[in-house]
């Protein structure tokens, strides 16, 4: 693998008057990786993520994203990353072009680019009778396969992707996860959180976060080797016990 | 007890199907989990079950009261726990549960009992407001809520839904102690590990139950043999799997690959085939199924 570090954070934190939310996390993000950024509800994983996309100024700490300073360059991320989360990945009252449409204007391609990579993207998924549908009408894992593609139309360098499985079928559910896997074998980094464990597996390396900090970090079969565990689940389990914030 | 009898319910002037005729029962006390993907028809059926919804055609009936006629007594026999997050985010935490108790003439104190257990750990937070809680917090709220006039039988409409594994576990042990009190409860999700945590189950997808049974009885109709894979290169393994012509299907489950074979293949035999293609520490092991298995063998 490449060496070449996409994210490179240390001792981001986040602090809400006297709560702190993310308490001096650091790591490393490697290109073309699989990160699953895993955590309890309330752990801290929105906000870190949020800091990471430059839409949330750190308390304290630093880092770059695609290769730009989080705190001077956050307007650079924003075009250099793609985003997508199960709440909010497409406008349901627009058809399926005129979505792509709008999220590659919004990203900066050109009209003459949209119009062909469109073409490529409903043949490839298989969506060419779908053009005209609205949004809304298509079903939930169709609809995030779709907010996938449309997320790294632009070819961002990282994509960042909160719990985009949640609710999808479990045979879509692992398509949807072999589409990752080929977004990250063209060298687009994943940044991914997710409440399926057996999902966690599926990443390069994955980080958990208690309270705040960055409590685990590494291979799936080496935090289960760690944490003698047989799954990732009893290694979530072990950690999330430790738990002090209340929920 | 729980009686549905072909239930039919359309969208958009018949252009969606959200129900398609579908037929079940609940036994007192019971905890009967509906279990599909977002778009199954869930939704739909719970709101009708709850009285907030018509269907197009069929019956239903909570304790024998019917959903349409007897829309009053029904409300005051369940009680009701959307999908969405519906309290009131100005008020604060008691505010909220005190509302509730009083459109029902109740108090908090009456059936303090009941939702003892959950209340407590959000008690220590009574004054602050709905909107500023926590995922967890908001659930056992919205559960307190729910709860509060003593309902008979509970519909919770995918309560676990973005909850993490730890807090979901909680959850379902919260609703084993409310099935000790006599309440009948119908529980909906997404996560197909939560099957084993209700009396029955049924599958669901496109607006039909696909199986209703216990869920040892959904894994002991399983007609498929199926296989657990691993081996170095889970990606290239995957493809390898695929590309066998007396494998039916290969999908990845945690670290191994979960495959569906044809009569007459033998574990040996692909093991022999996947180390000559180069794969190294393979390992083949027939399995049991688990209900996720059961799902997808249904579904494809």
């Amino acid at each position: 693998m490449n060496m070449k570090k996409v994210i490179k954070i240390s001792n981001l934190t986040k602090k809400f008057g006297n709560f702190t939310a993310v308490d001096h996390i650091s790591f490393d993000v490697e290109e073309g990786e699989i990160f699953g950024f895993l955590g309890a509800n309330g752990a801290g994983k929105t906000t870190a993520m949020q800091m990471l996309c430059g839409i949330s100024m750190p308390t304290a700490g630093e880092g770059t994203v695609a290769g730009y300073d989080i705190i001077k360059e956050n307007e650079l991320i924003k075009r250099n990353i793609g985003y997508m989360s199960q709440k909010f990945s497409l406008y349901e009252d627009l058809k399926v072009w005129e979505n792509i449409r709008l999220f590659g204007g919004i990203y900066g391609l050109t009209d003459k680019v949209i119009s062909t990579k469109t073409d490529e993207l409903l043949k490839r998924l298989d969506f060419k009778d779908e053009r005209n549908t609205l949004v809304k009408y298509l079903p939930l894992g169709w609809k995030q396969k779709l907010a996938f593609s449309v997320a790294i139309f632009h070819k961002p360098k990282i994509v960042f992707m909160d719990e985009p499985t949640g609710g999808v079928d479990p045979a879509m559910r692992r398509q949807f996860w072999e589409m990752i896997y080929e977004a990250a074998d063209q060298g687009i980094t994943v940044f991914v959180t997710t409440h399926y464990m057996d999902e966690a597996e599926y990443c390069n390396r994955v980080s958990i976060m208690v309270d705040g900090r960055i409590d685990a970090l590494d291979t799936p079969a080496k935090l289960r080797g760690h944490f003698n565990a047989g799954s990732m689940d009893e290694v979530f389990r072990q950690l999330a016990r430790k738990a002090k914030r209340g929920d | 007890m729980i009686e549905v009898k072909d239930l039919h319910k359309s969208y958009t002037k018949g252009k969606v199907n959200a129900l398609n005729g579908v037929t079940f029962s609940v036994k007192d006390g019971e905890i009967f989990g509906v279990i599909g993907p977002d778009g199954a028809g869930k939704s739909s059926l719970f709101r009708i079950l709850a009285s907030l919804l018509l269907p197009d055609s069929g019956i239903a009936l909570m304790n024998g009261h019917d959903v349409i006629k007897d829309y009053r007594e029904i409300r005051q026999i369940i009680g009701y726990m959307p999908g969405r997050f519906s309290l009131y985010q100005d008020l604060s935490v008691e505010e909220n549960l005190t509302f509730f108790a009083t459109l029902f003439n109740t108090t908090i104190e009456e059936n303090y009992h009941l939702i003892k257990d959950i209340y407590q750990q959000i008690e220590p937070f009574k004054n602050r407001r709905a909107g500023a809680l926590s995922g967890g917090m908001k659930q056992k709220l919205a559960l307190s809520c729910a709860l509060i006039h003593k309902p008979e039988i509970l519909i919770l409409d995918e309560p676990t839904t973005g909850v993490d594994p730890v807090s979901r576990k909680e959850f379902w042990d919260m609703l084993k102690r409310l099935k000790e009190q006599g309440i009948t409860i119908l529980v909906s999700t997404a996560y197909m590990d939560e099957a084993g945590r209700c009396d029955r189950i049924a599958l669901m997808r496109e607006g039909e139950f696909i199986a209703n049974n216990t869920p040892q009885g959904i894994i002991d109709d399983y007609a498929e043999t199926l296989w657990s894979v691993e081996g170095t290169g889970m990606s290239a393994l995957l493809s390898e799997l695929r590309s066998h012509s007396k494998i039916k299907s290969s999908f990845a489950f945690g670290d191994k690959i979960h495959v569906t074979v044809e009569g007459g293949l033998k574990t040996g035999e692909l093991k022999e085939y996947l180390t000559k293609k180069e794969f190294s520490d393979v390992r083949i092991d027939p399995i049991q199924p688990t209900v996720e298995d059961c799902f997808m063998a249904l579904t494809i």
